[in-house]
């Protein structure tokens, strides 16, 4: 008998902290990459129970605040679920046009918590990241240093760094080495 | 003591707050607070260097970032080492290391001195015109030697173990200069609710108020007012006041970037703290008030240690209780160089003469001057200056004939140049102001605002008030508009305006003295008027031919002196011959900070896959292919990397290998248009192809050579996975994106990049079902139910999976697709069945191999973008009935048609032992005279374990006609006798894949 594969993140082990901010790892979720167009907006929220937001960078949650739905684009929409629910069975059965891609493991995000997140990430982020610019709940597909990373803001002082797997390591090593300036 | 010249009770400094540093190996004390500058000259040390062409001995001219001579190499230890630091601007620490450059063997004696005496050869543009033959000793010899001879420090030789930091900020205001003007505006655009970054590139706000100690604000004197203006600001919650910071470049969209020197003048930083961060700043509003830069008078050997600028040696004493001099003459074109007089004569500093070109200075000077007993010639000139490490007496002609006059310092003043720099940089047109002979800024180009002496503003009081509305003005645009009510009342203030521009009396056209007007590059009256003479016309090309203005200086004090000249040379006015254009960086930067964190790992991202770890653990040799860390070969015990690859490339043909394959591009294709869309994408047609089935795909950019390839599959109808090639994963996804949205965005189809979504674990030989088959659940792997060119899709591990049967071997093979966190375990259970099998994990080279056994393309490799299929022998892949496809217009040009196109063929050396090299030359007769005719060049070359031989694959003109031809690829040693060949090496027939 052929035992089940156990899931190993890159982010394993990664973490950092100065006494003003800490970098955690995020446990494993699934995600989706949904496409559509503006007719099966309301029919594929319902299906996943969180609203697809239609107002650039902002994201909407689920009831139980476990979903999360990142407006990325016009059409483009990127779905969390940090309870690692399967996200492609429920949008199979919206008959309106989309594309929905699971992308569960092409993404993996680092937590950036504390009074010095904001700082940390200015480091690499050439975003207005200020309260007023981007709010709780903001969202974007941005840069930090020479990477592509999709950042949510979670509460005032707490981000979500979502980046592909690979650069993981660049990534960690990134804010790992922005932490050691204590300006914030 | 901190020095012999320090005064009691002079300065701000605090003298118990001793510092130990070195200056060219001597020992001296300074204080705490001091630069390099007012440290040496405490200690009477005027001789700071050399100058870049002559070789001349200097002092220091200025107090600040505008210092052309002071240029010192500082060091803490072997590894912290900098050149050109201005001694002006470098704080001293304890333990600090000074040295002075550009002489040999010491700053008293250098050898190069010699190029004073020869200076009527090294006029300007010299080297355009003396050392142009022959041709060959340019390069050679007088290159060298010029570059040797001239110059500034001589650049570290370790790695900089420092750190540096970078910033990214918005504010509503940015603030460039924190003396009055910036403060008044900080604090209008503070209080009145903006988020206001105010920076300065000194140690402390002031600005000017460190040596105009005639200034009250507010009943407050002026620098005490700036320190407590500067600590009420730092204490608002709006606000970051950054000092020792110099915004040094005005971008586009109000975007300046800062440097802040951090730990420069700490003796012992704390290992945390980086040596300097680099703020790159978005504001909505601009606020110029960097003042004005303070010009020298230009007259004969005006260069002479210990001739200074008259604003510096009131700094000095004011700010760092330092008396440049015992007996200190004034040589002025303007008032403001009669408070720097006075301070001295009050500090009991003897002041034996102020000569003024004017007839008479300002109101109320004369008789203060007489009440302190200074004598002021008036209509009279420095004409001369004596002493060669230092100035012993200046000729002063006058009214009252040629009178030489002792002196030990000279301090002088031309007049006020507004720092227009910024505003410049902005992309902002100075205008020519003929009123007071000044460029101002003009009209704004970004959104910013020059308040105070940058503006040309010269009184006090307008400055504040000019400050505060713009500071208002600034926050109010971006919308924080709380109640203000700011009024700063000022007073006191020297008077910036007058002066005079270019050359002084006795420094005329028929003078060959050498008069100085840009220090830093040794560039003299006689130099630019030379140029004119040459015919340059143009202030470019004066700037250019002279380097006046040139270099990390931008012609801080020389720009409107070598301007002035110019204009009277030809005649015409300053405005019609015009200014050159200011560029960034306003003071020289580090690399350090322009890199900031994009040093070492960070300097540009590794991407590992799944198997990194695992790959690590069997002993792989990793290559880099673009950003991806990938396993090349795996060398077991005693193994080269040669014998590892023949090892690996016989295990997978008799038995089976494990390759990880996930770098390969990914790209989800959904939509029920999907089809429709890779018909048009790729040159074969994908209507045909069913679901579970795969198939070759070739995509041409419009012009008709090949773009990319890949094995695509079709997951459903309304589904495909493409794979591109590594490096093609960005670029092919943005050209299918592209496309999409301009070219055909009438069809309903996505694209997503999944490249990381799947770890792709390859699993190729005769073994390789049998290796797979334990592992796999709900999929029938016979042949019949899976045969090559299928995907399949179930569970491997208890992980979902797409399985291929697929083979870049040519071997029958696997590529099994999992999500990525399962990549690792799954490819451990892999091994542990392949693994007592004899199979081998195996890395790109083999791969390579392995394909080229097979005569199988790498896009990149075997094509250079002027490839067509046909070309690469794919014709084949281009479907005949499609209307169109991208690049469908460009293969029918007349060129892509010609007959002798490089045309893509095996080789086989005539020796098999020999292996060609990569990029050799082939032509078809060996003994024809250079230049050869070059027939093509060698693409792929390997030695075949499988084959027992070599192998190549080459580009060769008419390649396909030549079959059996023998051509020749001469080397430096030797020619190479080839034969021109099929490209498939190894199992011609194609049938061990279905095996």
């Amino acid at each position: 008998m052929v035992e089940t594969a156990a899931m190993i993140l890159p982010h394993e082990g990664n973490a950092a902290g100065t006494g003003v901010v800490t970098i955690t790892p995020a446990a494993f979720a699934s995600r989706l990459s949904i496409r559509a167009r503006a007719e099966a907006v309301a029919p594929l929220s319902r299906a996943l129970g969180v609203k697809l937001p239609d107002a650039p960078k902002t994201s909407a949650k689920s009831r139980n605040g476990k979903r999360t739905a990142l407006w990325l684009g016009p059409d483009e929409w990127l779905v969390i679920d940090e309870a690692g629910a399967d996200l492609m069975a429920p949008c199979a059965k919206v008959k309106q046009l989309h594309a929905a891609v699971d992308i569960s493991h092409r993404n993996v995000a680092l937590i950036v918590s504390g009074k010095g997140a904001e700082a940390a990430l200015k480091a690499g982020c050439p975003q207005n990241l200020s309260l007023e610019a981007f709010p709780v709940g903001a969202c974007s597909r941005t840069m930090l240093g020479k990477v592509e990373v999709v950042l949510v803001r979670d509460d005032a002082e707490t981000f979500r760094v979502e980046h592909w797997r690979s650069f993981s390591d660049y990534v960690f090593g990134f804010l790992a080495e922005a932490i050691r300036d204590p300006v914030i | 003591m901190s020095g012999a010249n320090r005064i009691a009770g002079a300065g701000r400094l605090t003298p118990a707050r001793k510092v130990r540093f070195m200056f060219d190996g001597e020992i001296y004390t300074g204080l705490e607070g001091d630069t390099l500058a007012s440290a040496l000259l405490a200690n009477g040390v005027h001789l700071m260097g050399r100058s870049f062409k002559y070789h001349r001995p200097r002092g220091v001219l200025g107090a600040g970032s505008e210092e052309p001579n002071a240029l010192m190499d500082i060091s803490r230890d072997s590894a912290r080492r900098q050149p050109n630091v201005r001694a002006t601007v470098q704080e001293v620490f304890e333990g600090m290391r000074a040295g002075s450059q550009n002489r040999w063997p010491s700053l008293a004696f250098d050898v190069g001195a010699v190029n004073d005496m020869l200076s009527p050869m090294f006029a300007a543009g010299f080297y355009y015109k003396t050392f142009m033959w022959p041709k060959v000793a340019w390069q050679k010899l007088y290159e060298p030697f010029i570059r040797g001879a001239a110059g500034l420090g001589v650049a570290p030789d370790e790695p900089d173990p420092d750190h540096y930091s970078s910033r990214y900020e918005h504010v509503d205001v940015l603030v460039v200069g924190a003396g009055v003007a910036g403060l008044s505006a900080a604090l209008a655009a503070a209080m009145s609710g903006a988020s206001v970054i105010l920076c300065d590139e000194q140690a402390g706000a002031g600005g000017a108020l460190r040596y105009d100690t005639d200034v009250t604000i507010d009943g407050d004197n002026g620098y005490d007012w700036a320190q407590n203006t500067a600590a009420k600001l730092t204490a608002m919650d709006n606000v970051r006041v950054l000092t020792r910071t110099t915004a040094f470049g005005y971008y586009a969209q109000n975007f300046v970037a800062l440097c802040e020197r951090v730990t420069d003048h700490l003796s012992d930083p704390h290992p945390d703290l980086p040596r300097e961060r680099l703020w790159q700043v978005r504001a909505q509003k601009v606020v110029l008030a960097t003042g004005a830069i303070e010009r020298h008078m230009v007259f004969a050997d005006n260069d002479r240690p210990g001739i200074m600028l008259a604003s510096a040696a009131r700094a000095y004493l004011n700010h760092y209780g330092v008396a440049v001099g015992s007996k200190v003459g004034v040589y002025t074109a303007n008032d403001s160089a009669y408070a720097a007089a006075f301070d001295l004569a009050r500090a009991g500093v003897s002041v034996p003469a102020i000569v003024d070109t004017r007839d008479a200075p300002g109101e109320g000077l004369l008789s203060t001057a007489a009440d302190l007993g200074i004598d002021v010639m008036t209509a009279s000139a420095v004409v001369g200056a004596k002493g060669r490490r230092r100035i012993s007496s200046m000729t002063v002609e006058g009214g009252r004939g040629k009178t030489q006059i002792p002196v030990d310092a000279l301090i002088t003043s031309a007049g006020w140049t507004p720092a227009v720099h910024l505003y410049s940089q902005s992309r902002g047109k100075v205008v020519w102001d003929p009123e007071t002979e000044r460029f101002l800024p003009g009209d704004n180009v970004q959104a910013s605002v020059s308040v105070g002496g940058c503006n040309g503003v010269t009184g006090l009081q307008e400055t504040v008030d000019e400050a505060i509305a713009a500071g208002r003005s600034a926050a109010l645009g971006a919308g924080k508009s709380k109640r203000l009510s700011l009024r700063i009342e000022a007073a006191g203030a020297i008077d910036w305006s007058g002066g005079m521009s270019g050359s002084a009396r006795g420094a005329g056209a028929d003078s060959t003295a050498k008069t100085f007007v840009d220090f830093q590059n040794d560039v003299t009256a006689k130099d630019i008027r030379l140029a004119v003479r040459e015919g340059m016309h143009s202030i470019e090309h004066v700037k250019r031919f002279t380097t006046n203005g040139m270099a990390s200086d931008q012609g801080k004090t020389s720009n409107i002196h070598g301007l002035a000249i110019a204009a009277e040379s030809l005649g015409r006015q300053m405005p019609e011959v015009g200014l050159t254009t200011f560029r960034p960086p306003y003071t020289p930067v580090t690399y350090g900070a322009i890199v900031n964190h994009s040093r070492g790992k960070l300097f540009d991202p590794a991407r590992k896959t799944f198997s990194h770890a695992w790959s690590t653990k069997q002993g792989a040799v990793f290559e880099d292919v673009g950003n991806w860390k990938r396993a090349w070969y795996f060398p077991r015990a005693g193994e080269d990397m040669h014998a590892a690859v023949s090892r690996e490339c016989k295990t997978v043909r008799e038995t089976a290998g494990v390759f990880d394959a996930s770098t390969l591009g990914k790209i989800e294709v959904v939509g029920p248009d999907a089809a429709k869309f890779l018909d048009l994408i790729y040159t074969n047609g994908w209507q045909k192809l069913a679901p579970g089935r795969c198939k070759y795909g070739i995509m041409l950019r419009e012009d008709g050579f090949i773009y990319d390839d890949g094995v695509v599959a079709r997951m459903a109808e309304d589904r495909f996975h493409v794979t591109t090639t590594t490096g093609g994963a960005p670029r092919v996804l943005n050209h299918m994106e592209d496309y999409l949205q301009t070219e055909f965005p009438d069809l309903d189809v996505w694209l997503t990049s999944t490249t990381e979504q799947w770890a792709v674990i390859a699993v190729q030989g005769p073994k390789a079902r049998d290796i797979i088959a334990p592992l796999v659940e709900g999929i029938d792997l016979s042949n019949d139910a899976m045969p090559h060119m299928s995907v399949r899709e179930g569970k491997i591990c208890g992980a979902p999976t797409r399985l291929f049967r697929v083979s870049f071997t040519g071997e029958p093979g696997y590529e099994i697709n999992v999500p990525a966190h399962y990549g690792q375990a799954v490819l451990e259970a892999v091994w542990k069945q392949a693994e007592p099998l004899g199979a081998c994990a195996y890395g790109t080279e083999t791969m390579h191999v392995l394909r080229a056994e097979k005569g199988f393309i790498i896009v990149g490799q075997d094509t250079d973008g002027t490839v067509t299929p046909h070309d690469a022998g794919l014709g084949w892949a281009i479907a005949k009935s499609k209307p169109d496809f991208v690049g469908i217009r460009g293969l029918k040009r007349p060129d892509l048609v010609a007959g002798g196109r490089k045309q893509l063929v095996g080789l086989k050396t005539k020796n098999p032992e020999t292996v060609l090299e990569e990029g050799a030359q082939i032509v078809a007769d060996p003994n024809q005279p250079t230049p050869m005719t070059m027939l093509g060049h060698v693409t792929s070359s390997y030695w075949s374990p499988n084959c027992g031989r070599s192998i190549a694959m080459a580009l060769v003109a008419g390649g396909q006609d030549r079959m059996g031809d023998t051509l020749y690829v001469p080397m430096p040693d030797r020619t190479i006798e080839v034969e021109v060949t099929g490209m498939v090496f190894f199992d011609e027939k194609g049938e061990r894949v279905n095996g």
